[in-house]
């Protein structure tokens, strides 16, 4: 549709006699609408649906990645890859880093942010000062925050050299127990900003007259932050769930530099640093492509599954 | 706000502040001991590298020199710009398209604006890769760095959402007159709707800014590379080669961070909550 539309001849378009535009634009219908939004559409296109097709199409062939121009052959191999993916030890490692990740991080995103916003949500002396310096890492760079992190978190970093002797051994960035748990913890850190002005702005949707009622029947305000706040911004607790999700499927650059290509062990490799090793790095692109769509799905009954949860009783 | 409630802030006001201001020691300090240590001559990791001492310009010259700060930034600033320039353009006009005009598959193309906040992009780059890198020989190209990031979703919807609130009323006299549908969005649509296009390319620009995944898969040639992706270059086998690698590498970090940390900053009120609510909302 919006093909045909683009290679219509502009003069053509232009010089449409203005008694059949006229019946057109009554009823509403403009093949102008069509036309602005063709790039849009093909960019969608060429970058969504395209793509996303093709890793289905490589995880059931066998895939080279070849020089150009060079034909070979992809032959056609079922479930091969897929057979792989579930019978590799590190696939299942990264995985279970998913679900350390969420566990850390979705209450840690979900009380920090609600507890900060709830704070932020008055009139209060320094309230532009306080919601930038919140923002300020969401906005940085992860490569940069991560430099930091590492020069902090490092076996002779600031932080060991604060504890003294109860610095863990070894130290936090190559530790395979504290190496997800500090990808986790750095990640809250840099979106915590953005979930507090969720947060935020869905806290102006809770009525006041629930926390004067409440207020009346004697609730503290700790009371009121449990039976009146918490509920009042369920919608965006469910959005905050399903992007940490989302998050957590998309984890790279962390594993891959905060804890130096992905832990000791692969104690804190993602798929997605999984993929580009296996798939480019060592040239399993199809492995890679079967990999990708088992995340998919994970990412979509895990998300599903969260919504389902916290929109509980709603 | 009720005056009841107004006292009970007053109450909690003490609360509020404690809590507030520790958060932003945690948010603030690595920030603080990122430029600190890029400016000290020797940069260790013990509790005195937070007291700013000796100060010297020299880690910047030191990273400059291993990975040519000017080129990156330059690069980093194309690819960014480029972004931009292709979300402000069909951007613009797809979001007027699904605000203000009608068209056979309107609701399918806003279904997809959707759905597509809510897929992983990272797990579209292999795939991506192989097409763009592979078959369309873009590798080490401006236009293959750019092309996955060309029109942000967001910022479109963004878009929409502002020109549906202006008033049908508003283009029916201008159409009757016979003006373009370019026309009305360029000399009506587009004036009234400059704070919401600034707010969308605040929220673009951070995006390819601060990418690194996708410049790092596409350029191999160090010339081509976006600040992000040299940076990061640095840090995995690079530091050997300067005196003082942590200040170095936190001189860099802070060069990379500066141009979004400046833009937030300056134009912090376009990121209220209210823009990033309707963004997300989905």
């Amino acid at each position: 549709m919006s093909v045909n539309l683009q290679s219509a001849p502009a003069a053509v378009r232009d010089s449409a006699p203005a008694r059949r535009e006229g019946p057109r634009r009554a009823r509403g219908l403009s093949r102008v609408g069509a036309l602005f939004v063709s790039p849009y559409v093909l960019f969608l296109v060429v970058v969504f649906a395209v793509p996303l097709v093709y890793t289905v199409w490589i995880s059931f062939h066998r895939f080279y990645f070849t020089a150009p121009g060079t034909d070979v052959d992809s032959p056609w191999v079922g479930l091969s890859n897929y057979k792989d993916v579930f019978t590799d030890p590190v696939v299942g490692r990264a995985f279970l880093n998913i679900v350390i990740f969420l566990v850390i991080n979705v209450p840690l995103t979900v009380g920090l942010s609600l507890v900060l916003a709830t704070a932020l949500n008055a009139k209060i002396r320094g309230r532009a000062f306080f919601r930038a310096a919140f923002y300020l890492p969401y906005v940085t760079a992860s490569v940069a925050l991560v430099a930091v992190w590492q020069f902090l978190f490092g076996s002779d970093g600031f932080v060991n050299h604060l504890l003294g002797s109860h610095a863990p051994d070894p130290s936090w960035l190559v530790n395979s127990h504290l190496a997800m748990p500090m990808i986790a913890v750095f990640v809250t850190w840099k979106q915590l900003g953005f979930f507090v002005m969720l947060y935020l702005a869905s806290l102006q949707n809770v009525g006041k007259e629930l926390y004067e009622a409440s207020a009346m029947d004697g609730a503290g305000r700790v009371r009121q932050f449990f039976s009146v706040t918490v509920p009042g911004v369920r919608p965006a607790t469910t959005l905050v769930v399903i992007y940490a999700i989302i998050t957590g499927a998309n984890l790279f650059s962390e594993p891959y530099l905060l804890t130096g290509g992905g832990g000791p062990d692969h104690s804190s490799t993602s798929p997605v640093l999984l993929m580009y090793q296996k798939g480019i790095e060592q040239g399993h692109p199809d492995f890679a492509a079967a990999l990708g769509v088992v995340l998919v799905a994970f990412v979509m009954v895990v998300s599903l599954a969260a919504r389902k949860l916290t929109e509980r009783g709603n | 706000m009720s005056d009841t409630l107004e006292t009970r802030h007053r109450g909690g006001s003490a609360v509020r502040h404690i809590l507030l201001s520790l958060g932003a020691v945690a948010f603030l300090f690595p920030f603080y001991y990122m430029v600190v240590g890029s400016l000290r001559g020797t940069t260790v990791g013990d509790l005195s590298a937070a007291v700013p001492s000796g100060l010297t310009g020299a880690n910047y010259t030191a990273v400059n020199g291993a990975i040519s700060l000017g080129r990156s930034l330059l690069n980093s600033g194309i690819m960014t710009i480029g972004v931009l320039v292709c979300t402000l353009v069909f951007g613009v006009l797809a979001g007027y398209a699904l605000a203000q005009l009608r068209f056979r598959g309107k609701g399918a193309v806003f279904a997809a604006l959707l759905l597509v906040q809510m897929i992983p992009f990272q797990l579209l780059t292999l795939p991506l890769y192989v097409l763009v890198v592979r078959d369309y020989g873009l590798g080490d190209n401006y236009l293959g760095m750019i092309l996955p990031f060309a029109i942000n979703s967001t910022a479109v919807f963004l878009f929409r959402q502002f020109f549906s609130q202006l008033p049908q009323s508003l283009f029916e006299a201008a159409r009757i007159d016979g003006a373009s549908e370019l026309r009305i969005l360029w000399q009506i649509a587009l004036p009234m709707a400059r704070p919401a296009v600034l707010t969308a390319l605040l929220l673009t620009f951070i995006g390819p800014w601060n990418e690194f995944l996708w410049p790092f898969l596409v350029t191999k040639n160090a010339d081509m590379q976006p600040l992000a992706v040299s940076l990061a270059s640095f840090l995995s086998n690079l530091q050997g080669t300067v005196a003082n690698p942590a200040g170095a590498l936190l001189a860099g970090a802070c060069v990379l961070a500066v141009p979004a940390v400046a833009l937030f900053l300056l134009f912090q009120r376009h990121f209220t909550s209210t823009d990033i609510d309707s963004g997300v909302k989905g």
